[in-house]
């Protein structure tokens, strides 16, 4: 496996605009001869297909949901960066690079990140003139707030629904190219396989999730813009159709799977009320800005919040962290929520919660200022937990929000198989460790509407594509796989559901490849998967058949690449003798539980082979180094 | 804590030609801080152990923004509980022994895939006609050289809240989008950005409406009642105003 980053020479400033100087174009004549699939209609999905189909490109789109407006990038909430320096607070395109390739805890490479940073501006600009509704000042200009650690006031934000406002956007500009012709969008189809021909990327098996039928797809360029894999956990704050099986399936025919290890956890949550629990609500963490967390100093304190004086309130990240106090990352956040309540110190009636609390802020602004700025928030925290957060705090607890590994991308975010690029979440390119908060939505639309457009066609112009269709043997094999898992998950005819086998998968990896990993417990993790993959394959009961609509086909599907990937997850953590961002391995950290990185021998991008499960899963992992030219690798510090 | 017993009569088709009919089930243990859909969960995993189909319905983000879930409950587009997607209704608001009915939203423009799956792409091609402002990428004006006064910025955000769930289009006696068609209209038309193409998109938007099958729209006010995003029938009166003002 040959992975080759193609990082352009040159300053930092200039390699982006360099690049795009030097690469190939694609006559307007020839663009119409070329077919592109974009798989996921998210925010990279739906840029990526609308400025394809501008250019002049075929473009097919697919997506599991019934319409391309539902994709998960339309939960994001708090906002988006951008270094326009509207505030006068100093900010700039270097500032925001630095952030963010630190927030990262320099596991991410200084180029993309750079462009990620330039291109924050144009999003803006687009988004703006699409009729996106951002906050906005008296005098009607754009409006910012300082959002997750942040220190200048650089995000833009529409209420609490960001992410809806930014995908509507980029779904009408698709919807206008579905219009003019130049896309055609197929939902409800999910993406069961890569087809491979040659080496190159050259089309993609779906099932149609109406009828059931699986259908074969030819094209020169595919673009996987399928999100995260978050929900292999279980339980996380991913829409509940999120899933990794795309990303999956291209692994094993031979994308290589990055840094699969870093997950953020997402320090404020709602917490879990029970077994039947399916899924996890997220809190912006915008209401960190006013919020102060806490939990009772002395262990086992019951009394109602409210009742404990002031002089028996830990705030623990204002103790900690007095620089940052409650705005640290979320990592840092995360992992203080896990030791004050791993010490007895949690509240609620599972002591697996912690205060955050508005009193303060409501007594110094007043309860309309919190009501204008929160209180959607508020509104959605009373009607799930049924209580009144203007009166009494929050409770809130970590929960995996966002994957930061992904499938390996060179500069052009082209995976190691030619003609596969890969976009948004679903690729491992620029948060490195750690992502810092309003940087999702900026990557997917940096991804879709302002790089893959233009790298596609540095690829294009020079690749050997012979004619190919889908009567090509890759095809049938390919489709005969997929329709040959589905027949075998519902044939095994077992006791258990797929829900109660989820749940126990989403354990071990909450337990032992969560908030924090250790050798001990990652072996274990790896070995009790292994047991519970070989019961799945054994006892798992899928009901229906696969000739219609049927919801927990797909499930299965889905969860049995979870299996895999999960136990990738682990070796991936297990091979990483270091903390850093949001992995955190017990043997390596301060007495006061801070990271402890290692740049000498862990500067690098781990990326993974796949080689073959039988019983365990058999992998080869290279090594992408990460070279630091234009930063100083820094211990992060939030003291 | 205290557990519930539900009874369940749930719309049940194998597909468009099935004619569909209700079944019932009773369902113990249901929690009160269950959400509605979290119960559904707990029926289909009990419908599976007993080897019977689970029920199947649409849903995604379970925080009330994709739009995805848009059941009919007691006769009611998401449930009693107001300006709430049922994927935010809690089973506190019911009591042991209730009865609940639960349907697709009925529509001619939605046909059932199956059970309470409906198929909503008509919705799509209302957006497909006109509801976008035609700005390729890369083509924008640095942003704040668009100003917008805020109280226009605000009345256009209100309407471009709309979730696309149907529900509008389920309280209608006439089976009208014109709630969710105008408030794209609204939000778009409002804005400086989408000035250019106001009379075109405002009746491209229409027709394509019609073309669907939904129906007329007489100011029942149903729509609104239940839109679990609040999206004001002031919506449909800035589409009727641009309207007019297209054709004449």
């Amino acid at each position: 496996m040959k992975l080759d980053p193609k990082i352009p020479s040159g300053p930092l400033e200039e390699k982006w605009e360099k690049h795009l100087n030097d690469i190939k174009l694609v006559s307007p004549n020839n663009k119409r001869k070329h077919k592109i699939i974009v798989v996921g209609t998210g925010l990279a999905g739906a840029s990526a297909a609308a400025s394809l189909a501008e250019l002049g490109y075929n473009v097919l789109t697919f997506n599991i949901m019934d319409s391309a407006r539902r994709a998960h990038s339309i939960a994001a909430q708090g906002g988006i960066n951008a270094a326009k320096n509207y505030q006068n607070d100093g900010d700039s395109v270097w500032r925001l690079f630095y952030d963010t390739i630190k927030g990262g805890d320099y596991r991410s490479r200084e180029a993309n990140v750079y462009r990620l940073a330039q291109n924050s501006n144009l999003i803006i600009d687009q988004c703006v003139a699409q009729g996106v509704p951002f906050g906005r000042e008296y005098g009607g200009l754009l409006d910012n707030r300082s959002f997750g650690g942040a220190q200048v006031s650089r995000t833009f934000y529409s209420r609490g629904q960001t992410g809806q406002q930014l995908l509507l956007g980029a779904y009408q500009a698709m919807m206008k190219e579905v219009h003019s012709g130049k896309i055609k969008d197929y939902p409800r189809q999910e993406m069961l396989d890569l087809v491979v021909v040659d080496g190159v990327a050259r089309g993609i098996i779906t099932r149609n999730l109406v009828t059931g039928e699986i259908q074969k797809w030819e094209a020169d360029a595919v673009v996987l813009c399928t999100g995260g894999y978050g929900n292999v956990f279980y339980l996380s704050t991913n829409a509940k159709n999120s899933n990794a099986t795309a990303m999956w399936r291209c692994h094993k025919r031979g994308a290589a799977f990055a840094n699969p290890c870093f997950v953020q956890i997402h320090p404020t949550c709602i917490p879990v009320s029970g077994d039947y629990q399916s899924k996890l609500t997220l809190m912006s963490e915008s209401l960190r800005n006013d919020g102060r967390v806490w939990v009772p100093r002395k262990k086992g304190d019951k009394r109602p919040a409210n009742e404990i004086p002031e002089d028996e309130r830990y705030y623990y990240l204002e103790e900690r962290y007095p620089s940052f106090g409650n705005l640290v990352p979320r990592d840092v956040a995360s992992r203080n929520a896990k030791l004050v309540t791993d010490d007895g110190l949690g509240v609620g009636d599972t002591g697996l919660a912690v205060y955050l609390d508005f009193r303060d802020a409501i007594k110094r602004d007043g309860i309309e200022v919190i009501r204008a700025k929160y209180g959607n928030l508020f509104d959605m925290y009373e009607n799930i937990t049924d209580e009144n957060p203007y009166e009494t705090p929050m409770r809130i607890f970590p929960a995996v929000h966002y994957t930061m590994g992904g499938l390996w991308v060179d500069y052009d975010l082209m995976s190691n198989i030619p003609g596969l690029f890969v976009a948004g979440e679903a690729n491992y390119s620029d948060h490195g460790a750690n992502r810092l908060g309003a940087s999702a939505l900026m990557q997917g639309l940096s991804d879709g509407y302002f790089i893959v457009p233009y790298t596609i066609g540095d690829y294009l112009a020079d690749a050997d594509l012979p004619k190919v269709d889908t009567g090509h043997d890759a095809f049938k094999e390919a489709a005969d796989a997929s329709s040959g898992l589905l027949d075998k998950l519902l044939a095994v005819k077992g006791d258990k559901t797929i829900i109660e086998f989820h749940r126990e998968l989403g354990k071990i990896l909450w337990d032992k490849v969560g908030i924090s990993r250790s050798k001990e417990g990652l072996e274990s993790a790896i070995k009790e998967i292994r047991e519970l993959r070989e019961e799945f394959w054994q006892n798992v009961k899928v009901p229906g058949e696969a000739n219609y609509y049927n919801k927990y086909l797909e499930y299965a599907s889905r969860l049995a690449d979870y299996f895999e990937l999960a136990e990738l997850m682990a070796l991936d953590a297990l091979d990483r003798n270091e903390s850093c961002g949001c992995h955190l391995r017990d043997e390596y950290q301060t007495e006061e539980g801070e990271a402890i990185r290692n740049d000498k021998d862990y500067a690098f991008v781990s990326a993974w082979e796949f080689v073959d499960v039988n019983g365990k899963l058999e992998t080869k992992l290279h090594k992408e180094p990460l070279e630091f030219e234009f930063v100083e690798m820094k211990q992060r510090s939030y003291k | 804590m205290s557990e519930m017993t539900i009874n369940l009569k749930i719309w049940r088709q194998k597909n468009e030609d099935d004619p569909g009919r209700f079944e019932e089930y009773k369902l113990p243990g249901v929690n009160e801080h269950m959400s509605f859909l979290e119960m559904l969960d707990v029926l289909n995993e009990k419908l599976i152990k007993e080897d019977k189909d689970p029920v199947e319905f649409d849903y995604d983000c379970r925080e009330g923004i994709c739009g995805s879930c848009n059941l009919v409950i007691n006769g009611r587009a998401h449930g009693p509980k107001h300006k709430t997607a049922v994927c935010q209704l809690h089973m506190r608001t019911y009591n042991d022994g209730d009865t609940i009915v639960i349907e697709p939203p009925r529509a001619a423009a939605f046909p059932v895939i199956r059970d309470l799956v409906v198929d909503r792409t008509a919705f799509d091609r209302i957006i497909e006609a006109g509801g976008y402002v035609s700005v390729k990428t890369g083509a924008a004006p640095e942003a704040n050289l668009i100003p917008v006064p805020r109280e226009i910025s605000e009345e256009s955000f209100d309407y471009a809240t709309c979730i696309g769930c149907g529900a509008c289009v389920a309280a209608c006696p006439n089976s009208s989008a014109a709630l969710f068609t105008g408030a794209k209209i609204a939000h778009l038309n409002l804005l400086p950005q989408g000035t250019p193409e106001r009379e075109k998109r405002t009746l491209a938007m229409v027709e394509q409406m019609e073309k669907e099958g939904f129906g007329d729209c007489s100011n029942y006010a149903e729509c609104e009642a239940v839109c679990p995003v609040g999206i004001s029938i002031s919506s449909i009166a800035q589409m009727r105003k641009d309207y007019m003002k297209a054709v004449f």
